[in-house]
């Protein structure tokens, strides 16, 4: 039995997170959610230089030729830091899915790129206030030219290039498009969560090439292997959030003692701890599926998605009840894993799709 | 990753398993079999199957050999669990004595004592039980008020145990007694052991709300025990108990053959709501991806604590959060497939309700499980202090003598 990180990889996570506990402490989320930057450069900068950016990228197209175990435990410390850096747009969604469904040409053309961090990429799937799914893509192929609308796109308003869903002649495809082309506009848009942003984006006759094959598979695919990974964000978010809570009812005092000796406070962090840990559970066997391409990925990805959002969700939000008044305002950090949990639980799909997802394979494994 | 055995463990198991099936029969064959009808018959087989084991090293398999146990490591013993559990072997009888009560004796005994009770209790000659909870210390074990009075080298037991496990086919028990109730309540504990047949104990069982009787009462009514049978110091009966309580076996086997999502997919296709299969309905699917997901949060934290012990490394925290999950879902989940078989859930009966009775049986038994070995609250309380560093509930009694705290009817 051997269900845990190496060494190597226990070290890897180690170094992401010195990194992050220096240059991304809860000051940096602030000055994003402040100020009107989309993401914080240098801390992206600080990754890229580490070789984060090309973690699971083959050496052959400049990348470090590592596993999904490694930006597994990479995920987990971005997730702690709740960092604003658009690694999972570049990294889960757009590298991934060139490097799975990219023609041989396409990768040679972008993955080094992104590998280098000198460009950062994005994935374009939702349509607009409802799930996206094989019968209801708008968006359109045709001609070597995309057009239609995508809102939200996570970065979408820095990315240079994009994975776009599309619908070519009653098909789903998988489009590249070099953002910095023709036929675009975009839009900044106005979210709960402004440490990550988020556009809309308009395509117009916008020049763009098919990706190999065709189908939903391919969609789901990709977002089988980003659930995984935004699991192990949420379990490190989660546990930063238990942690937050924890430290505060260990200083704060009410009625003469220390909140955390009441069991009210006691059992609720002790919940959050119980879900935090069914969801590193389950993301272990998220992360064994990815990184061995295993036949069960899609039950394991979904099964890390619930329990991340869960885990996530509750600690965030439980943490910042743990609080009380003063985690209801701007200046405290609480703010950071409650807009991030709740982000997160949205970005690839809500639970409910997961479940409904989940439950479909169940049924076809139980029938079999 | 991955869930493969290391070679030496893959030796072990293979080794195990050829040992199995010269000496017993797998679950798959012994369907035909008779199953013992009286309790004598169970403890006959139990311990005729104990001493074999012990004859080949697979009784107590982390003790020195020297003691009788199989010299082993922690995660033999894991692979010999897995193993065993697919074969018809009685089991459970010696669990207590053999994880709780003989690691105390051999901890804090007299050599003569150990010498006298270890093998016995090895080979499953002699059964013993644990007699630590009473009517008035339940989660507070320490609050208990069983006295034990010294009258020359002797002490006089006087007082009630409850919740004892197998007390009625006990050869031997190791009993908490308060021998001193002018000092708090932790200070004032002895630990014994004691002989059930001893004149004055008297076990009656105890009928759970299920109908089965798993646990007793115990009354002791002047049972006079020797100075020779005290374990540890007079005083130091709750560092005694710690031990006990620490010696309970890791949790790290598999369920115990409840229903599961994948029983509830099936009952969710055989039953409708709305004119409709169950199965198609969203409340019940969300429901079933939810169990779903604890069921292999559970399997899966079982596997990295597999994965610290195969590693010879201490186990982390995270199992400690087994029991509040599995016993919360066993009820809900028995429950939830009650309410899918409507009006009919009403019925309790293995012939006729799906799953022979499973739900029935899960949401009844669950209702023990939450309690038995530490409540939902006392293991929170569990995960909050020694897991989250959180502190100790202020406590009213701690410092009084224990004859002047509070304390109800």
């Amino acid at each position: 039995m051997n269900f845990d990180f190496s060494d190597d990889q226990k070290m890897l996570k180690e170094q992401v997170r010195k990194f992050l506990t220096d240059k991304c402490p809860y000051s940096v989320p602030r000055r994003i959610l402040d100020s009107d930057e989309p993401y914080a450069k240098e801390v992206w900068k600080g990754l890229v230089e580490m070789g984060l950016t090309g973690t699971a990228i083959p050496e052959a197209y400049g990348g470090l030729g590592l596993g999904a175990l490694e930006l597994c435990v990479i995920a987990e410390e971005l997730g702690r830091a709740a960092a604003p850096v658009p690694f999972s747009s570049s990294v889960y969604l757009a590298s991934e899915a060139i490097k799975l469904f990219g023609t041989e040409k396409q990768k040679q053309t972008w993955l080094p790129k992104l590998a280098a961090g000198e460009i950062i990429g994005t994935f374009a799937i939702s349509e607009g206030l409802h799930a996206p799914s094989a019968a209801n893509i708008k968006t359109s192929f045709a001609g070597g030219k995309v057009n239609g609308v995508k809102t939200p796109v996570p970065d979408g308003d820095i990315a240079d290039v994009a994975v776009v869903v599309v619908n070519a002649g009653g098909k789903v495809a998988l489009a590249i498009v070099d953002l910095k082309g023709a036929g675009l506009s975009h839009e900044v848009l106005r979210t709960f969560d402004p440490t990550r942003s988020h556009a809309e984006i308009t395509f117009k006759d916008a020049p763009a090439e098919l990706m190999d094959g065709q189908g939903w598979e391919q969609v789901s695919r990709i977002l089988d292997g980003a659930a995984v990974l935004f699991a192990f964000e949420q379990v490190g978010g989660a546990e930063a959030a238990l942690e937050m809570a924890r430290d505060y009812s260990l200083e704060r005092y009410a009625f003469g003692r220390q909140i955390g000796s009441y069991q009210a406070i006691k059992h609720k962090l002790a919940d959050m701890y119980v879900k935090k840990e069914i969801a590193k559970s389950n993301a272990y066997f998220g992360a064994m599926m990815l990184n061995d391409e295993g036949a069960e990925l899609p039950e394991a990805a979904a099964a890390s998605r619930i329990a991340g959002c869960d885990a996530y969700v509750f600690a965030a939000q439980e943490n910042l009840q743990t609080h009380g008044g003063i985690g209801y305002t701007w200046e405290a950090n609480t703010q950071f894993h409650y807009r991030r949990a709740k982000l997160l639980a949205l970005t690839v799909g809500a639970a409910i799709q997961w479940k409904e997802k989940l439950v479909a394979r169940l049924e076809a494994k139980n029938a079999a | 990753m991955d869930f493969n055995d290391t070679p030496e463990e893959a030796t072990y198991r293979a080794q195990v398993r050829s040992w199995l099936d010269k000496n017993a029969v797998r679950k798959a064959d012994a369907k035909d079999l008779p199953l013992p009808k009286t309790l004598e018959e169970v403890l006959k087989q139990s311990k005729a199957w104990q001493a074999k084991k012990a004859d080949a090293g697979y009784a107590c398999i982390t003790w020195p050999k020297e003691w009788g146990g199989g010299g082993g490591t922690t995660i033999q013993n894991v692979i010999y669990g897995q193993e065993e559990s697919n074969y018809a072997v009685p089991g459970g009888i010696f669990a207590i004595g053999l994880g709780m009560c003989i690691p105390t004796v051999m901890a804090w005994g007299p050599e003569d004592a150990k010498k006298r009770y270890v093998g016995p209790a090895v080979r499953g000659d002699e059964i013993w039980c644990q007699l630590f909870s009473e009517p008035a210390g339940g989660s507070d074990v320490a609050g208990l008020r069983t006295r034990a009075e010294k009258d020359g080298d002797e002490w006089v037991i006087n007082g009630q145990k409850v919740w004892t496990s197998g007390a009625h086919y006990s050869d031997f028990g190791i009993v908490l007694t308060r021998t001193d109730p002018n000092v708090p309540k932790h200070k004032g504990l002895t630990m014994f052991y004691i002989d059930m047949k001893s004149p004055g104990v008297e076990v009656r069982p105890i009928k759970q709300m299920s109908g089965g009787s798993d646990f007793n009462e115990v009354f002791f009514t002047n049972v006079r025990v020797k100075d020779s049978q005290r374990l540890g110091n007079v005083g130091d009966g709750w560092k005694v108990a710690l031990t006990t309580l620490m010696n309970e076996r890791l949790a790290v086997g598999g369920s115990q053959g409840n229903a599961d999502a994948d029983d509830l997919i099936e009952l969710a296709r055989e039953t409708e709501i709305a004119g409709e299969p169950a199965i198609r309905n969203g409340a019940v699917r969300e429901r079933i991806a939810n169990w779903y997901v604890q069921a292999q949060g559970l399997k899966f934290t079982r596997f990295r604590t597999l994965t610290a012990l195969s590693r010879g490394e201490t186990p982390g925290p995270e199992s400690s959060i087994s029991k509040i999950v599995a016993a919360n879902k066993m009820q809900e989940l028995g429950s939830f497939g009650m309410d899918l078989q409507d009006m009919g859930g009403v019925i309790r009966d293995r012939s006729v309700s799906p799953a022979e009775g499973a739900y029935t049986e899960q949401w009844i038994g669950a209702a023990g499980y939450r309690i038995a070995g530490g409540t939902d609250e006392i293991l929170r309380n569990i995960v909050a202090e020694r897991v989250l560093g959180m502190p100790q509930d202020v406590r009213v009694d701690k410092d009084l003598p224990f004859n002047q705290a509070p304390r109800g009817k």
